[in-house]
């Protein structure tokens, strides 16, 4: 699959109304949507951070979430994997409240995230950092660790496995033994995406992936983006300010502006909607 | 599989170290050229051995500061000399090495239940308030021994608190501490345990269970947002470490005809610190090497006598020094490490 059909595929997408407020693309009408947020909001201290954020994301949807700087973008995020329990309103993951969990329950419920300031487990191997994403895909107890009884064995080959055939997704397996911390930035950065990967999420939330990538990687990770997307059959959901990749491959897209949605909709329709362009730009001068 | 082998053989390397040094001590022990002054030290060595490795999984593996490591080394000792007695009495069992292994289960059971009891409250907390509030439990734990009362009367024990009249004879006596009916500790025993220790830190940094500590330590949120149960696994090392340390009680209380809780002060747990900082935090081969050499120079400084601790603390500074040096650091490096960081670095560069 080439670049340009990955992205005219995605430009047909036709988004309708989910029976609740919001759009998802029209083939996962039919499934539970994998995220529904409903009047989400924090404050912190008074200072209302997030207000009444309305959200639904298909099962198999790319949604894109931008705004101005302090808009509020990974507040969301945050809120979205229990970083930071809301003040306000639900948020339903595959159908699920998730309501007094934690980042972990939030985890093993189906939300991955990477982060905007990368945070790998730099001192450890490439492919160490993947083994701790399988933590509760291929499990098995500390005595059986420490006594390598035969579950440590089978454990540590499929965990090796699977690391190396998430690795090879980003074409990675002949960096695996080294440093994660020694890695260029681009890699870096798709190693998180990998360790997210690796807990077996139904939502994958990233945080600015393109942040510091030249133009050709962007190119790159938007095909990875569409490729992970068809393969896994998940959702995912970014935050980034490079526009020609969110309207490149984000089949809805929400404007957030001070902590509340301004705009929701299809690429074409956020780059003609006037509201987008003010909180950009700013108001046209009058006279 | 390549990184599998590599760690196993590193382990087997480490054993093969520790066994050969138990070889030439022995031998030495046997033909009589070991001092008599070293070889009372031999099992005093093995004993702050593997309280510096269990104390390194704590501080360096998990990264957390904990000051209160004695405090489960006199657990392990005292629980360790009450097992012992109570194994004679009750089961007749004669057999030191049975006794002795037995005690050193208790001590490290009992000690691990402490370390729980204390982890479950402490290990909510992070950084400086961890080590201070250890650091007070280890202080409680000696003062409850203080006051604690053991008898043992045809077999069955009796406790009390605060009052030294029980039935039977009495083992643990409050401030005055345990009296050990038999001192059962050998040196091979000792250098089992460091064995044992080194097995059980080695393997644990090495599975799925020591790739989550160290997550934890490394990123809290990372490892958070991955689905890893941080206090779950900072628990998991602290009670390990606990444990580890009440078994090497044992046998330092079984080592000595009385155990006094006197002996567990802060000094105690600040020393094990010493050894592990000095050996290079989270470097289980600096721990063992700086606990052997420290535990053995205030002996060797006798000739010194008056300039004893003066030296010591001289020796101490300038081997702190020489650990932080950069060049003898990157000296180090070459020299025992085939892999640089800036090798690896060069060859992530080159895949790229």
């Amino acid at each position: 699959m080439t670049q340009s059909t990955g992205k005219k595929r995605l430009l047909d997408t036709k988004m309708v109304p989910a029976p609740s407020q919001g759009i998802i693309p029209e083939r996962d009408l039919l499934s539970t949507p994998v995220l529904e947020a409903r009047h989400l909001g924090i404050e912190f201290g008074g200072l209302k951070a997030v207000e009444d954020f309305n959200l639904i994301i298909g099962k198999t949807e790319i949604a894109g979430l931008i705004g101005p700087n302090g808009a509020g973008k990974t507040t969301v995020f945050n809120l979205l994997t229990k970083v930071y329990q809301p003040t306000m309103g639900t948020i339903l993951v595959n159908g699920k409240d998730t309501a007094g969990m934690n980042t972990v329950q939030a985890n093993k419920l189906g939300i991955a995230r990477t982060f905007q300031n990368i945070r790998l487990f730099s001192n450890m191997t490439v492919e160490e950092n993947v083994r701790i994403g399988l933590h509760n895909q291929v499990k098995y107890g500390m005595f059986t660790g420490i006594f390598r009884l035969p579950g440590y064995w089978k454990g540590e080959k499929r965990q090796h496995e699977k690391a190396m055939e998430l690795l090879s997704l980003f074409d990675m397996q002949d960096m695996a033994s080294s440093r994660a911390g020694s890695l260029p930035y681009g890699a870096q950065r798709r190693l998180e995406i990998v360790r997210a990967l690796a807990t077996n999420p139904s939502l994958l939330l990233l945080d600015e992936p393109a942040a510091g990538m030249n133009p050709h990687e962007t190119e790159e990770l938007m095909h990875n983006i569409i490729k992970i997307r068809d393969r896994f059959q998940i959702a995912i959901m970014l935050i980034e300010h490079d526009m020609n990749l969110v309207m490149g491959i984000c089949e809805g897209i929400c404007v957030l502006n001070y902590g509340r949605i301004i705009a929701k909709g299809t690429a074409d329709e956020i780059q003609a909607n006037p509201v987008v362009i003010e909180a950009y730009l700013g108001k046209k001068k009058e006279g | 599989m390549k990184k599998l082998k590599k760690s196993a053989i590193n382990s087997l390397i480490s054993y093969g170290i520790v066994i050969l040094a138990f070889i030439v001590c022995q031998l030495t022990i046997n033909a009589g050229t070991m001092s008599r002054s070293l070889k009372g030290q031999m099992i005093p060595i093995c004993v702050y051995i593997v309280m510096a490795v269990s104390l390194n999984l704590v501080v360096g593996i998990s990264g957390e500061l904990s000051l209160g490591h004695a405090g489960f080394m006199s657990v392990g000792a005292f629980s360790g000399a009450i097992f012992s007695a109570w194994l004679l009495e009750a089961f007749h069992i004669e057999s030191t090495v049975i006794r002795l292994i037995l005690s050193m289960l208790a001590g490290g059971l009992f000690a691990g239940i402490a370390g729980v009891l204390i982890g479950i409250p402490v290990l909510r907390l992070r950084g400086d308030y961890l080590a201070i509030v250890t650091l007070a439990f280890g202080e409680i734990i000696r003062n409850v021994m203080n006051c604690l009362y053991f008898s043992l009367d045809e077999g069955r024990l009796h406790v009390s608190f605060n009052n030294p009249v029980l039935p039977g004879k009495l083992i643990v006596n409050g401030p005055t501490g345990a009296t050990v009916v038999q001192k059962l500790s050998t040196f091979p025993m000792g250098f089992a345990l460091i064995l044992f220790t080194l097995f059980v830190v080695l393997n644990l940094t090495n599975s799925r269970s020591g790739r989550a500590i160290m997550a934890t330590r490394d990123n809290r949120i990372a490892a958070e947002a991955m689905g890893i149960n941080v206090t779950k696994y900072k628990m998991m090392a602290f009670v390990t470490a606990a444990a580890l340390a009440g078994m090497a009680g044992a046998l330092y209380g079984l080592n000595s005809s009385t155990v006094d809780p006197a002996k567990f002060k802060f000094d105690t747990s600040i020393l094990v610190l010493v050894f592990v900082v000095l050996g290079g935090i989270g470097n289980i081969w600096g721990s063992i090497i700086a606990a052997a050499l420290l535990t053995v120079l205030p002996e060797l400084l006798r000739a010194f006598s008056n300039y004893r601790m003066l030296v010591y603390a001289i020796v101490l500074i300038l081997v702190m020094l020489a650990t932080n040096n950069p060049m003898i650091r990157s000296l180090s490096d070459r020299l025992f490490h085939r892999k640089k960081p800036a090798a690896r670095a060069q060859k992530g560069g080159a895949s790229e």
